[in-house]
């Protein structure tokens, strides 16, 4: 049988029951589009985090307390450990201990309300020192100034707010006018000394819902503990990282008396290491998530099989013609798979279609209704992938109607009724 | 009984038998029926129903297996033939007329006619051609776009006969050709069978009604899976038996 004649032969019989054709399919379109759109969310989150963490410079190292995270479970733990101390800083702060250490500030995080006269707003707070966060996310005053290293030692209570933080608090006021009043960030009162200029989203954080606040500050007056949630270090140049890393958990292995690295109470993340995790996470997704697809695009085939059954006993007679004016099995074979293929074919694309349509959506929400730089990449491979599966699934849940039709005899067939 | 001279048989069977086996237990349609069929006659096949008419005609059109006796097709024997063979047999020198019409109700008339064609190693480019002459030789020129399932039965038995000689093959089969359709139009359709046995294609006739095998020359009568009798229709004829 001639290629075009077998093209228009199946084009005709999924015709024919275009519901039913468009209902069979579903299930591969389903499965397909999920590909399409597992494949370019994970671009999308993939490139978001590569961004942001490039954003936070290649020579970052950040410390964190707690025994590495293996598992979201693991998370937790961080947060209740409190490994990381002042001393730990002043040994790391020596130059014979981890001798490429340009900059090193600790950081808390402190949960809750900012108000100012009966306004509040919830902006994330963190208790940090200011040079290291004008230089690590590239932050501008707008208005104001900077808190300093005389500030942090005294434990100052004055304040860096975001624009976004400074609207909801003080509305339309002039930022100048703001400058020297007191917010109130868990009953404590707060000077805001700096208002920066609106930026939106580096790194991790959205700079213009930030509170900026001595560490020191943050740590005794608003949290009152001796520990520290993290510590952000920078080293001199990225060529010297792996050996600031290597200092670093030496000498913190040694202020907390560690003789074996597997007991280490501390652990060090740089981007790069981050973003090796972050990727290994995203292919564990990627995976699971491939595997629910596949279970779903096993179950249209399993439609396609079915329906493909059904149209081989309604064409009973037709096969039976077909044989008796000529047409081999082969011939009866190679119809019926080639409409099973067309048929889960078809799903392959309407899939992709639908798939690259839904994810073009989200990339539109995403970027309209927050600040993130997502960008919207067409999965190439994915879909020669989906097109390439959804054939193969014609194939394997054809083969099986198209053997029965094949094995008709045409007196059989013809008789049929 | 006269044959047309100086050819050898383009069938001859010796003795075929078909046995069904089904729950019901065995069957004996074909009891050891022998005869020739030279090339270019017109053989009406008669009986009543369930004598083996159809399943004779089944054997001779290599639609079913027989299981006992021999077929010689063209001198070759049909056991020898490969399922590949057989399906090239059925395209190229078979043509099938059924009383069913078995056309594909939706497509058109045109491509019902080019079906047999896309089991043959004709090249796609010449099939309109052949198709639009085999339309136009059973006068269904005006038909030829129309989808089978707006045609009168008449108009879809010359469809069916269309497709049937679109091959351009040696042997006719026509299992009751006109057993679904009024006496006017199963005269035009025997007219037509009447004009390829003229023409010199060899015709094979599946019939329970006189007046129709009356169109062949020769008959040969089925009862109980023999063969009754076997005669020239003009013999026939002159003994008065149709008239009976």
């Amino acid at each position: 049988m001639q290629l075009r004649h077998l093209y228009k032969t199946s084009f005709t019989g999924l015709k024919t029951n275009k519901v039913r054709s468009l209902l069979t399919v579903l299930g591969i379109v389903i499965g397909i589009s999920a590909i399409i759109l597992i494949f370019s969310m994970g671009k999308g989150v993939e490139g978001l985090i590569t961004g942001e963490l490039s954003g936070m410079g290649t020579d970052t190292i950040v410390i964190r307390p707690g025994q590495q995270p293996s598992g979201l479970s693991d998370f937790s733990e961080t947060l209740f450990s409190d490994s990381l101390k002042t001393r730990d800083v002043e040994a790391l702060k020596r130059k014979s201990n981890v001798p490429h250490l340009a900059k090193i500030a600790p950081a808390i995080i402190v949960p809750g309300s900012v108000s100012y006269r009966g306004e509040t707003y919830k902006p994330m707070v963190f208790g940090w020192t200011a040079d290291l966060m004008v230089e690590m996310f590239g932050v501008e005053i707008g208005s104001g100034d900077v808190f300093y290293e005389s500030d942090i030692k005294a434990k100052a209570s004055v304040a860096i707010i975001g624009s976004k933080v400074k609207e909801e608090l003080f509305g339309n006021e002039n930022d100048d006018d703001v400058i020297g009043k007191n917010i109130k960030i868990k009953s404590r009162n707060f000077r805001v000394v700096g208002i920066m200029k609106p930026q939106g989203q580096v790194s991790s954080f959205n700079v213009d819902e930030l509170v900026v606040i001595p560490y020191s500050t943050a740590q005794v007056y608003l949290m009152g503990i001796d520990h520290y949630h993290e510590i952000i270090t920078k080293a001199d140049a990225p060529e010297n990282v792996a050996q600031t890393v290597e200092d670093i958990k030496m000498t913190l292995r040694e202020s907390h008396d560690i003789a074996d690295p597997s007991k280490d109470d501390f652990f060090v993340v740089t981007p790069e290491g981050m973003l090796e995790q972050i990727g290994n996470i995203l292919d564990a997704l990627t995976l699971f998530l491939s595997a629910v697809v596949g279970i779903a695009l096993v179950v249209g085939g399993v439609g396609v099989m079915n329906i493909m059954l059904v149209s081989v006993t309604e064409r009973t007679k037709e096969i039976g013609l077909r044989k008796a004016i000529g047409a081999t099995d082969k011939d009866i074979m190679i119809q019926f798979l080639f409409e099973s293929m067309m048929l889960t074919i078809t799903g392959g694309v309407i899939g992709i279609i639908l798939g690259s349509a839904l994810s073009l959506i989200v990339t539109a929400g995403i970027l309209t209704f927050t600040t993130y730089s997502w960008s919207f990449s067409f999965p190439v491979g994915a879909s020669l992938l989906g097109i390439f599966v959804s054939g193969l699934i014609g194939i394997i849940f054809g083969i099986y109607p198209a053997k029965k039709a094949a094995k008709k005899s045409p007196i059989e067939a013809l008789r049929y009724e | 009984m006269e044959h047309k001279k100086d050819t050898k048989p383009i069938i001859s069977i010796k003795s075929l038998e078909k046995t069904y086996n089904d729950e019901s237990g065995e069957t004996r349609a074909l009891r050891g029926v022998s005869f020739d069929i030279m090339p270019g006659e017109f053989v009406a096949i008669m009986g009543p129903s369930g004598s083996g008419k159809s399943t004779l005609l089944h054997m001779l059109g290599l639609l079913d297996k027989f299981t006992g006796g021999e077929y010689f097709l063209k001198g070759r024997k049909v056991e020898n033939f490969s399922d590949d063979e057989v399906a090239h047999m059925r395209n190229k020198r078979m043509g099938f007329i059924f009383q069913a019409f078995n056309l594909l109700p939706k497509a058109s008339v045109l491509d019902n006619v080019k079906l047999p064609l896309a089991y043959s190693d004709v090249p796609e480019d010449e099939w309109f051609d052949l198709a639009k002459k085999a339309i136009d030789a059973v006068g269904m020129t005006h038909r030829t776009y129309h989808k089978a399932s707006q045609l009168s039965v008449g108009e879809k038995q010359r469809a069916s006969i269309a497709r049937a000689l679109v091959n351009d093959p040696d042997i006719i089969f026509a299992d009751e050709p006109t057993g679904n359709l009024d006496s006017r139009s199963g005269g035009i359709i025997m007219d037509i069978i009447k004009r390829l046995y003229y023409k010199g294609k060899t015709v094979v006739l599946i019939t329970h009604e006189t007046y129709t095998a009356e169109y062949a020359e020769r008959i040969i009568t089925v009862r109980d899976g023999k063969i009754e009798s076997d005669k020239l229709v003009e013999h026939v004829r002159q003994a008065g038996e149709f008239r009976k």
